[in-house]
């Protein structure tokens, strides 16, 4: 299972870098041009540092949100886990339920 | 309030988005936003948008709160996030959030609130709010708007950029 979840992970990674590349323009609103000028807003393809830039804020992205999701899922594990000891206290369902949401 | 510039992501989609050279004779900027992202992550329906304060990624710290209609939580960021539709949301749904910054062109640090929904007509939606502070004593005359690095803006997302002039109370000012 712990394979096909990375095997999985992989593959949305792959994805996200493919279509991060894919889209390489930017738009710029240069609010100092006046209204109706074409320079005003202009679509711009990005360089190669902005390309580099954007691969790096991928990758950092996907471990900020893999940390995020192993937070997220602590916090699950640990209300099972408290909910679990409140039955065993003889707190019914609802009760315990209603002191950890 | 005055519409300073609307700007709607063109066919193909975007990388980013950015306000320059940002007009400083009003007093406060409200940024509305219709947008959608071009990434899932298959956590939810929603994908980050981040937001760039004179395209820094530096001295941000927000506090947030998120509710989907049968759980809520918290969380703290160091990025100025808003979020959005994400790709596996119903198809052409595109969330809502307004960020607004009071006093952008003061010489002290620039609060901001966040408010957002994601709305797709399924059984799941998402209400985020937010505020936080960038530490930086700059006027902002740039915002670069982007996905964070896990998706694009997809077309037709749009953003609104707002300006906000204070009134005139007729106070008194104690010196």
């Amino acid at each position: 299972m712990e394979l096909l979840r990375e095997a999985l992970a992989e593959l949305q990674s792959a994805n996200r870098k493919k279509e991060m590349s894919e889209i390489i323009t930017k738009l710029v609103v240069d609010l100092s041009k006046p209204e109706g000028d074409p320079e005003r807003v202009q679509s711009i393809p990005l360089t190669e540092e902005e390309l580099a830039e954007r691969e790096t804020m991928r990758i950092q992205a996907e471990a900020e949100q893999a940390a995020r999701e192993a937070t997220e899922q602590a916090k699950s594990d640990a209300k099972a886990s408290g909910i679990a000891k409140l039955l065993a206290l003889g707190l019914t369902q609802e009760e315990a339920q209603a002191l950890v949401n | 309030m005055q519409l300073i510039q609307t700007v709607t992501v063109g066919s193909g989609g975007a990388a980013s988005i950015t306000f320059s050279s940002i007009p400083q004779t009003f007093t406060d900027l409200l940024i509305v936003q219709s947008a959608r992202s071009t990434g899932d992550f298959g956590f939810g329906t929603w994908q980050h948008i981040r937001y760039k304060l004179n395209d820094s990624t530096s001295n941000y710290s927000g506090r947030y709160l998120d509710g989907n209609g049968s759980s809520a939580g918290s969380s703290t960021e160091s990025k100025l996030l808003v979020r959005a539709n994400d790709s596996g949301s119903t198809a052409n749904s595109f969330g809502n959030a307004q960020v607004y910054i009071p006093n952008y062109t003061a010489s002290t640090n620039k609060s901001y609130s966040v408010d957002v929904v994601t709305e797709s007509n399924e059984t799941s939606s998402l209400q985020y709010i937010g505020a936080g502070l960038w530490s930086d004593t700059t006027a902002i005359s740039s915002i670069v708007i982007d996905g964070d690095g896990l998706g694009n803006l997809a077309q037709y997302s749009s953003w609104s950029l707002y300006g906000i002039t204070k009134g005139s109370s007729g106070g008194v000012t104690v010196s």
